[in-house]
């Protein structure tokens, strides 16, 4: 007979299994804090922060010693490798700041994206060589979870097979090597919301991306129940002529969901994009709302979509930084309610209708 | 506004087309109900009919299928459809009523099965593809003109040392999809069967596996090849260790493992699974079913049952080719209907006897 060689115990299945129901608990998701250094600098020029080390460390103790309270809705933060090392003031590693606040500390592991010849612009991620040791470093020094992202464009003639079939294998070979080491990967296969396109569009090649993807995760044999899916919500292009609803948005997400995530997946926990605070949060909420088959948890991974009222009102001052961590609480709540299907809309925040498209993002 | 800077996905399936597919394929899976698959093909129905020492003569086959669509009409509250081969779907009642329209005045939904058979796929290790894609498009749609409302098409795959190969798995999957695609244009709900066959003796976890890999190959085809899937139903085998594995394994496991390789593969859009029976016995078959139901595990799709020799052994054995047997084989048929329609929504409490309710139907290296 063929031969499928156990390549995870059953304890190694159960524990992944049990970090990933633990970060799509009902009413929690992530907070994606794992800006790289080029990128926070972004986020820091538009509050005139320099972008320091030091800066960079306060921001973050800032977000990680915020209230309590903050753990109802979120279970779990990703961190960038900096971040992951760094102590608050008084020296506390901001790995067990948060692990006593029940919050599971997650590491994004790719390398960016790099170019692939002969494509019209497009990419993949770099990262794997060596990453099971690396893993195997960060489990130990208190990551349960970790994340890679991929980006496809929607253009003419892209994304192409390709570019489909590259992402979805390296994202494949990174989900491999972090069961392996204990860590639960969080599978990111971003379409980017670049161009004109319409929402029927942006459907059909976020069914064909996750198709790829889930191919390629089969064929790795990789545990889908210890894994997540970091998405894009199905959006219309930003600079699309028509207009769209939330309601349309979330149910053309939910149709691409139903076409390419396998029921086994725990759940899915979706990137904000160039989206306002509040659109990302209405916009989860119309996904909860859609009619359909939804057999996963349908949860949030928000970078900016949490930040961006943050940073408002912390402008780099430590007066401010009581203002700036209530900003999280009010955006942390309002996504824990949309996760649910219960937000109500208008928790505003200071920046909470501002769009936050940058074009072609890159990290 | 201009559409230069976009991939193109010409609308090939208007959502009238769509909207119908999707209620053939709801209403083959509604709750507590399920398929009868009487399409054995010519030779296939021969095998039946030996055991009972029956002739295999054109009239014997419509006589028999006479006696099945005939039976009392509640038999559609546990069938929803019935698949046929063609000379099936052609034929009539003693009276003259085409078969097609005794099913659907009872309310039950003919199906046609449309694939040629299998062929060898050289420079494997006795794997197979199936053919039946020529012409499939214009048969399609005679089939639907003539009362056709969906159709079945079987791929094999087979579990030995070093298969499932990637080119059967492959080119079956692919196969599937073109028939697929074509049924959809035509308006007919495909049915997608791609039986990992339970020959060999190796365990539940093997079969597992393999039947993971198949599906995953078959969803990435159908993907590639812009199947509507909520215009779908899926026709796989249970999860089961091979039929020689000396080590036995439990229902509950096999239900397990059932699910889990489901969940791992077929996408929520699919409205439904419709397993085969294979070389099951009637009472496992139902027992089968009923446990796939009852165990917990994400199961966002109907699962129900397309039974063949499931649903028809007690039959054949009670009728054994005479007029005079017919009022009691079609009491057997009602029997296993209703114990399937139980099963179906994980509430058959056993024991609905039946004529050769025990006895296992496999036929080694089975092929229609």
């Amino acid at each position: 007979m063929p031969s499928f060689p156990q390549y995870l115990t059953s304890e190694q299945e159960n524990e992944l299994r049990r970090i990933a129901n633990a970060i799509v608990a009902p009413g929690k998701g992530i907070l994606a804090a794992d800006e790289s250094t080029g990128t926070i600098g972004k986020r820091f020029a538009s509050i005139g922060v320099e972008n320091t080390e030091e800066n960079r460390r306060c921001y973050r103790e800032l977000l990680f010693t915020a209230d309590a309270s903050v753990a109802e809705n979120i279970s779990g933060v990703i961190l960038f490798h900096e971040t992951f090392y760094q102590k608050t003031k008084d020296g506390t590693p901001f790995v067990k700041i948060l692990k006593d606040k029940g919050i599971i500390s997650g590491i994004k592991v790719d390398k960016g994206v790099v170019p692939l010849a002969g494509t019209d612009g497009e990419s993949t991620t770099q990262g794997l060589d060596s990453l099971s040791e690396r893993c195997a470093q960060y489990k130990k020094d208190g990551a349960d979870f970790a994340k890679w992202r991929c980006v496809l464009k929607i253009g003419a003639h892209t994304p192409t097979y390709q570019a489909m079939f590259e992402n979805g294998n390296v994202l494949a070979r990174y989900a491999s090597i972090c069961q392996q080491n204990g860590l639960v990967p969080i599978v990111e296969p971003e379409v980017l919301c670049d161009g004109d396109h319409d929402l029927e569009t942006a459907q059909k090649v976020t069914e064909q991306v996750l198709a790829f993807t889930y191919k390629a995760l089969a064929d790795h044999h990789v545990f889908l129940e210890g894994t997540l899916l970091k998405p894009n919500m199905v959006t219309a292009g930003q600079s699309c002529p028509k207009k769209y609803t939330a309601e349309q948005n979330g149910k053309a997400t939910v149709v691409a969901l139903s076409r390419g995530v396998p029921a086994a997946v725990p759940g899915i926990t979706f990137l904000s994009g160039g989206q306002s605070e509040e659109d990302s949060t209405l916009n989860l909420n119309a996904i909860n709302n859609a009619p359909g088959p939804k057999p996963w948890a349908l949860t949030f991974s928000f970078g900016r979509a949490l930040q961006a009222s943050v940073l408002k009102a912390w402008q780099g001052k430590k007066e401010n930084v009581k203002a700036a961590q209530e900003q999280l609480l009010v955006r942390a709540k309002a996504n824990g309610l949309a996760a649910m299907g219960k937000f109500q809309g208008g928790q505003s925040g200071k920046a909470s209708g501002e769009s936050l498209f940058v074009a072609n993002h890159s990290y | 506004f201009s559409r230069v800077n976009m991939p193109v996905f010409p609308q090939y399936l208007t959502p009238k087309q769509e909207e119908e597919l999707r209620n053939i394929a709801n209403a083959i899976v509604a709750p507590g109900k399920g398929i009868l698959a009487a399409d054995e093909s010519t030779g296939s129905i021969g095998k039946r009919f030996a055991p009972i020492n029956v002739e295999n003569s054109e009239e014997n086959r419509r006589r028999y299928r006479d006696l099945l669509f005939s039976t009392d009409k509640s038999l559609a509250e546990n069938i929803s459809g019935v698949i046929m081969f063609h000379e099936t779907f052609y034929q009539k009642t003693k009276d003259g009523t085409p078969f097609t329209k005794v099913l659907q005045d009872k309310g039950i939904i003919p199906g046609i099965k449309v694939d040629k058979g299998v062929v060898p796929l050289a420079g494997t290790e006795d794997e197979c593809t199936t053919q039946g894609l020529d012409g499939l498009s214009e048969r399609c749609a005679q089939y639907k003109k003539d009362g056709a409302q969906f159709a079945k098409w079987r791929c094999v795959l087979k579990i030995q040392q070093y298969t499932p190969s990637y080119q059967a798995m492959l080119e079956n999957a692919n196969v599937l999809a073109r028939y697929a695609s074509i049924c959809q244009q035509n308006g007919l709900v495909p049915i997608v069967e791609p039986e990992v066959l339970p020959d060999g003796e190796h365990d539940l976890e093997t079969a597992q596996k393999v039947t993971e890999q198949v599906l995953a190959f078959t969803y990435k085809a159908l993907a590639d090849h812009h199947v509507y899937l909520e215009g779908t139903l899926l026709k796989p085998n249970m999860v089961t260790a091979g039929m020689s594995c000396t080590k036995k394994f439990s229902k509950e496991d096999n239900a397990r493992a059932t699910i889990l390789a489901l969940s791992r593969t077929v996408p929520p859009a699919v409205p439904g699974v419709t397993f085969l029976s294979g070389g099951q016995s009637e009472e496992d078959a139902t027992q089968n079913l009923n446990l796939i139901n009852a165990i917990k595990g994400p199961k966002p799709w109907a699962l129900t049952f397309s039974f063949g020799r499931a649903l028809q052994a007690s039959v054949l054995k009670v009728w054994e080719g005479k007029d005079e047997n017919v009022a009691k084989a079609q009491a057997e048929l009602i029997t296993r209907a209703k114990a399937n329609g139980l099963a179906a929504v994980g509430k058959y409490q056993g024991g609905l006897d039946s004529a050769a309710g025990g006895q296992s139907l496999f036929v080694a290296q089975h092929a229609y």
